[in-house]
């Protein structure tokens, strides 16, 4: 294997492991936590338990919804969690691989709802690609697609 | 159209790219007039930076001119020429508006990478790993800015593209490692590294007050240009021990300040550099933080270390004890250029700051990854090869 694709395999097995380790950790509701993402816009602009900002309003009646003010003039921490407690085997890192957690989606569209409430706009990726796959780069790809519903949120 | 692609390995090609397209209202698309070769490249060229793909544009510093500009971009127009910042920030999130641009939340598309390496990720750059957001880079004829009113700035008519080139990156990554690392007039500074970076981080200490400018070191080329150009003294590592001769030189106390400037693929002259060679080539370190430790021991007690040279992840090694037993302040960034960028195009154009001098090497795009085989290996006293498509 190419020195290259260490790092990333390696960095997915310490989120793996760093995972299965918190679901161990007698949390109250494993694998569900709220999603939390603060937004440098106060309260009012960020919107309401009722009134959610695009494209969160599309999950208004499937998601718990808490809309805070940051500490500190950090703006607003806009934080959701799914009704439906999310299956184990969606949950799994091959049911993330597939994209079947639930949660992935409710990320991308928190982090969306961020950048529109705070620039206007989602920065989309450069197009046409300049890429051609090789074994290491569809890993790299498989990672980039999944990663807007990934990570620490 | 043409771009120096990054292909695998210590393997790059020019090859013809389809041109970029404006993705977002608030793009521009700029026509390279000039970009150059970086150290951190090099990290990726090597593979010590994860998450490249073959095919991708390399390149982040760089000056062009507008040929195209999205409906949201109000600040730049077809035909303006303009020096772009390698990190892009959206301007706007509570990082951006706390003038921290690097970190910016809204600029990497590929958050759950940087996520899972960091534990936060940074903001976007042009031509880095997609661990960092996997934009296309500035070797290439053309290339799309992302919130171009917040990261490209007008060149002044009287700086020409080469000077304005390096306020794309170097210089301000050179200011940064100064103004975060807190010189302050009196202050004895050390600068490990006299590549661009270096140099700029000697430059700016001098600038903002410091009394003594030490700059470190092995090649002679690069020693003597930067007591011409920048106005540092300077040490040369394989000729003598350099902990002892800065002790000497600040009255036994130590630099106030130490700003490392050399990265993860540090050399040294000792058996210490083998060591890390051999961990880093089996991967139970990522990087060589040779400088890094060497700027630790060496500053004086309460001083602070300033790290402007890139890392990617874990090392071996590290003093711990001397940061805690002597009380040193420890910091590091990538860098928040738009900060920074047009005071500097102001002091380069008032002629404070010379950066023309760096440029040793100019070679067309079509012979880009000959730039880098100058660079990576500092023939022909190469400090930065400067790419025109």
């Amino acid at each position: 294997m190419k020195k290259i694709m260490w790092f990333p395999v390696l960095a997915a097995g310490a989120v793996a492991v760093r995972k299965a380790r918190s679901r161990k950790a007698g949390d109250g509701r494993p694998g569900d936590r709220w999603l939390t993402v603060t937004v440098n816009r106060p309260p009012e602009e960020v919107g309401s338990k009722g009134e959610l900002p695009p494209p969160l309003d599309a999950f208004a009646t499937r998601i718990d919804v808490e809309i805070r003010t940051a500490p500190g003039d950090r703006g607003t921490e806009l934080a959701v969690r799914a009704k439906k407690r999310p299956s184990a085997l969606a949950t799994s890192l091959p049911g993330r691989l597939a994209a079947q957690d639930p949660r992935q989606e409710l990320r991308v569209a928190l982090r969306e709802a961020k950048s529109l409430l705070e620039t206007g706009e989602v920065m989309r990726p450069d197009a046409p690609p300049t890429t051609h796959d090789r074994p290491g780069g569809k890993v790299i790809a498989l990672a980039s697609r999944r990663s807007g519903g990934e990570g620490v949120l | 159209m043409k771009a120096l692609c990054w292909e695998g390995v210590n393997e790059l090609a020019v090859e013809q790219v389809p041109e970029p397209e404006l993705r977002n209202d608030q793009d521009m698309i700029v026509r390279l007039l000039a970009g150059t070769t970086c150290g951190s490249d090099l990290h990726l060229i090597g593979g010590y930076i994860p998450a490249m793909r073959a095919g991708d544009v390399i390149g982040h510093e760089f000056v062009g001119e507008v040929v195209e500009t999205g409906r949201g971009v109000r600040k730049h127009k077809p035909g303006d020429r303009v020096v772009v910042c390698s990190f892009i920030g959206c301007g706007r999130c509570w990082y951006c508006a706390n003038d921290l641009w690097s970190l910016c939340d809204n600029t990497n598309t590929n958050p759950g990478i940087g996520q899972a390496l960091f534990g936060y990720e940074t903001g976007g750059i042009f031509g880095y790993s997609h661990a960092m957001g996997g934009l296309r880079g500035s070797h290439a004829e053309y290339v799309r800015v992302p919130f171009a009113d917040h990261g490209a700035f007008p060149v002044p008519e009287d700086v020409d593209d080469v000077s304005a080139l390096f306020v794309s990156d170097s210089v301000p990554t050179g200011w940064m490692g100064a103004d975060l690392g807190g010189v302050k007039p009196g202050d004895v500074v050390a600068v490990w590294g006299c590549g661009a970076v270096g140099q700029m981080a000697a430059r700016a200490a001098l600038l903002k007050g410091a009394e003594r400018v030490i700059s470190i070191d092995r090649i002679p080329e690069r020693l003597a240009m930067t007591e011409r150009y920048i106005g540092s003294e300077t040490i040369d590592y394989t000729r003598t021990d350099v902990a002892a001769e800065l002790r000497e030189r600040t009255g036994g106390r130590g630099p106030d300040v130490c700003i490392e400037a050399v990265g993860q693929e540090a050399h040294s002259d000792g058996i210490g550099h083998l060591y890390d060679k051999v961990k880093q080539q089996l991967r139970l370190q990522t990087d060589r933080p040779t400088a890094v430790r060497q700027a630790i021991h060496a500053c004086r007690k309460g001083g602070t270390v300033f790290v402007l040279g890139v890392f990617a992840g874990a090392v071996d090694k590290f003093p711990l004890g001397a940061i805690v037993n002597k009380g040193l302040t420890l910091r590091g960034a990538q860098m928040h250029g738009q900060r920074y960028i047009p005071m500097l195009l102001e002091k380069v154009a008032a002629g404070e700051i010379s950066t023309a001098h760096l440029a040793t090497h100019t070679v067309p795009l079509d012979e880009a990854p000959r730039a880098y085989d100058l660079f990576k290996h500092k023939e022909d006293g190469c400090v930065r090869a400067v790419i025109r498509p």
